[in-house]
């Protein structure tokens, strides 16, 4: 019963979600304020189907659904959705909910074409610092996703200021401005998460095997990942980068995020990698 | 038709790039160009006007004479070979050249529709050329005529409404690149005219501080007290760039006077907060190269004109109702053009005088009905004669030699004498 819940769950997000997404497209072209208020609207529904969809993965499971490859990037999903949906910034970047909605929708999508079974929890996952190193993780991907879509706005928006043609982004977009800003709260609210999530994990990697850090390959690329941000962090508050530099920066910082996520995964494997 | 004919001559922002524009503005002020201007044989009446978007010059020149290679020789100079400037230069004749300085005049031919700067540059331009007396009569009406076409299309259409200008445009890309204006420092490079229009409109949106910097210290003080700013010489020109975030550059200067090499170090003094230059000046004053540095965004006056190209559907539709009024008035226009010739004014003159006879005979003869029939055909024959008699010698005088050399002046004259006007 629970799992035919369960599974209708799954598809009700898919279709809320894309169905917020082609509303936030049709805003996107059409400009018509009704609609972004529609849009975030069932963004919001998406986001609480999500919830719900989590929530009942973890009952069935009885643990945290976050170790096969389909929970790790629903909760993904989830983390980017909330982490907008949370906060304040919705209101003064224009246009940001149709980038969001559409970085959500692709992770549903590839979600939604990975495994759903539900696999018995390797010993070595089986502890109460499950949830919290793998939940902070997840909000800083969150978080360093807005980035990098912020990073994406921004990018198209200088190349409209810049080749001076003003056409159809130019409109669409919000400032330079108010783009550089998202970027420096989500990174700095994104790399507290990181740290915190390198943290833990170093933590309970020291009450299952012994040791605070044993260079598994996802431990080694979180660490590059960490510092990829912690220096472009270092760079804006010394030298005020800012703009463009910082905007690439989100992007490549997102990159190696996702490797991290999929690359060491399937291509090095180790100790972090999803049961299969 | 009239003795002399109308021809202008120009170049605008809708036809030649900025980099040809600049060749042929005018800094060095009127007097001289209206100068040579009127060496040219066969030009009767001559004005010429000079902004930053357009160079036009408007003659009324003899029937038949041929004065547009010389004209065009003077526009380009030595800048361009003939082949070239065909390319970019505009000529009109007659009632085409009407209705195109109605257009000018109304703001219809504008980079921005409707922007109201052009009137005052048209008013001052012809204060040039009428003070030294190189308007006459077709000119003198031809300007006073384009400046009511003007203030009727502002006063029956929306057009002006939208309040557009350059500034306008610059202040949309300053809020597309800084997010808003408030508390932003502005610096204006040069202290003209345009400067102060756009420093007016940057601190009604926000903009605090004014700083203007200028080659005369005195002109620069004069400015900076209308905004409570400060004023600071060229010479400080860089020192100030790592404190404001807006310049708007205007001199009248030559050359280039701040190039890339100069600001690269500021940025780095300024930790990469965006610059946002704006160079309305012709020839411009800013390297164009500026615009490569990162978080710095120059544009000049054409490219503020794509801006304002976006918002440009709303105010076609009242573009077109303007337009209507300036095609009304230039065939108006023509008419009176028409009129001036003396063999039509002496036919007007000839009708006026047979419906001045025949509205009093038409008035008297029922009155005497005691008249009989050839009686009353010698009282019409009497009115007639008299008539006929009074106009003769105004008609002799019109056809004299004397009248010949200005016959525009006289004719004009006469027509208001006669008040030969109202009947068209």
């Amino acid at each position: 019963m629970l799992s035919e819940v369960n599974y209708l769950l799954f598809n009700a997000v898919l279709l809320v979600n894309f169905v917020a997404c082609a509303v936030y497209l049709v805003f996107f072209f059409s400009q018509k304020e009704h609609l972004r208020k529609i849009a975030r609207i069932i963004l919001l529904s998406s986001g609480v189907l999500q919830t719900l969809y989590i929530l009942s993965r973890y009952l069935i499971a009885g643990y945290t659904p976050i170790t096969s490859q389909h929970e790790a990037v629903t909760f993904f999903a989830w983390s980017v959705t909330w982490a907008y949906l949370s906060f304040h910034w919705r209101y003064s970047v224009k246009n940001f909910g149709t980038f969001v909605s559409i970085l959500a929708m692709i992770m549903l999508v590839i979600a939604a074409f990975a495994s759903r079974t539900f696999q018995p929890l390797a010993p070595a996952l089986q502890s109460m610092w499950l949830p919290v190193h793998a939940g902070v993780s997840v909000m800083a991907y969150g978080f360093l996703a807005l980035a990098f879509c912020g990073g994406l706005m921004y990018l198209l928006q200088e190349r409209e200021l810049k080749s001076k043609r003003f056409g159809f982004f130019y409109n669409r977009l919000p400032s330079l401005e108010s783009l550089d800003q998202l970027n420096s709260h989500c990174l700095t609210t994104g790399f507290v998460f990181l740290t915190l999530g390198i943290i833990t994990g170093s933590a309970w990697a020291r009450q299952a095997w012994g040791t605070y850090w044993h260079w598994d390959p996802k431990e080694t690329w979180s660490l590059i990942t960490w510092f990829l941000y912690a220096a472009q962090i270092h760079q804006r508050l010394t030298y005020g980068w800012r703009g463009k530099r910082a905007a690439v920066m989100a992007i490549v910082g997102f990159c190696s995020v996702l490797f991290t996520l999929w690359g060491v995964t399937f291509l090095l494997g180790g100790v972090h990698s999803y049961a299969q | 038709m009239p003795s002399e004919m109308i021809l202008l001559l120009g170049v605008n922002h809708k036809k030649t790039p900025l980099a040809i524009r600049e060749k042929l503005a005018l800094s060095s002020g009127y007097d001289e160009p209206l100068q040579l201007l009127g060496e040219i044989e066969g030009i009767k009446e001559y004005y010429l006007l000079s902004t930053c978007n357009r160079v036009e010059v408007l003659v009324a020149v003899e029937e038949g004479a041929d004065v547009q290679l010389a004209l065009s020789r003077f526009l380009f100079g030595d800048a361009l070979s003939p082949e070239e400037f065909q390319k970019y230069l505009y000529c009109y004749r007659d009632s085409e050249a009407v209705h195109h300085l109605f257009m000018v005049a109304a703001s219809l031919d504008s980079m921005i529709v409707g922007e109201s700067q052009i009137l005052g540059q048209l008013k001052e331009a012809y204060r040039y050329s009428s003070d030294k007396k190189c308007t006459g009569p077709i000119l003198n009406r031809l300007l006073h005529k384009s400046f009511s076409v003007a203030k009727r299309v502002r006063s029956e259409t929306e057009i002006g409404s939208s309040a557009v200008s350059i500034s306008y445009a610059a202040i949309e890309l300053a809020k597309k690149i800084f997010g808003s204006i408030e508390k932003k420092r502005v610096l204006l490079i040069g202290a003209g005219e345009m400067a102060e229009l756009a420093a007016e409109h940057l601190v009604g949106n926000g903009a605090t501080d004014v700083v203007v910097c200028n080659r005369t210290l005195e002109h620069a003080l004069d400015l900076a007290k209308r905004f409570n700013g400060s004023a600071v010489g060229l010479d400080e020109l860089h020192e100030q760039l790592g404190r404001v975030d807006i310049i708007v550059s205007s001199t009248g200067a030559p050359g280039v006077i701040l190039h890339k090499k100069d600001v690269k170090p500021i940025m780095r003094d300024r930790r990469n907060k965006p610059l946002f230059f704006i160079d309305i000046a012709v020839p411009r004053d800013l390297d164009p190269a500026l615009n490569d540095l990162d978080n710095v965004y120059l544009y000049d006056i054409d490219d503020l004109s794509n801006v304002v190209e976006l918002n440009k559907a709303e105010r076609d539709k009242e573009a077109i109702k303007a337009s209507r009024i300036v095609d009304e008035e230039a065939l108006k226009f023509k008419d009176w053009l028409a009129g001036l010739g003396i063999t039509p004014t002496i036919a007007d003159l000839r009708k006026k005088g047979n419906q001045v006879v025949q509205l009093e005979l038409e008035r008297t003869l029922p009155r005497l009905s005691s008249l009989t029939d050839k009686e009353r055909k010698s009282v019409e024959k009497m009115a007639h004669s008299i008539v006929s008699r009074l106009l003769h010698d105004p008609m002799i005088y019109l056809k004299s030699e004397s009248c010949k050399d200005q016959s525009a002046i006289k004719v004009d004259m006469f027509r208001s004498v006669f008040d030969l006007e109202k009947k068209k």
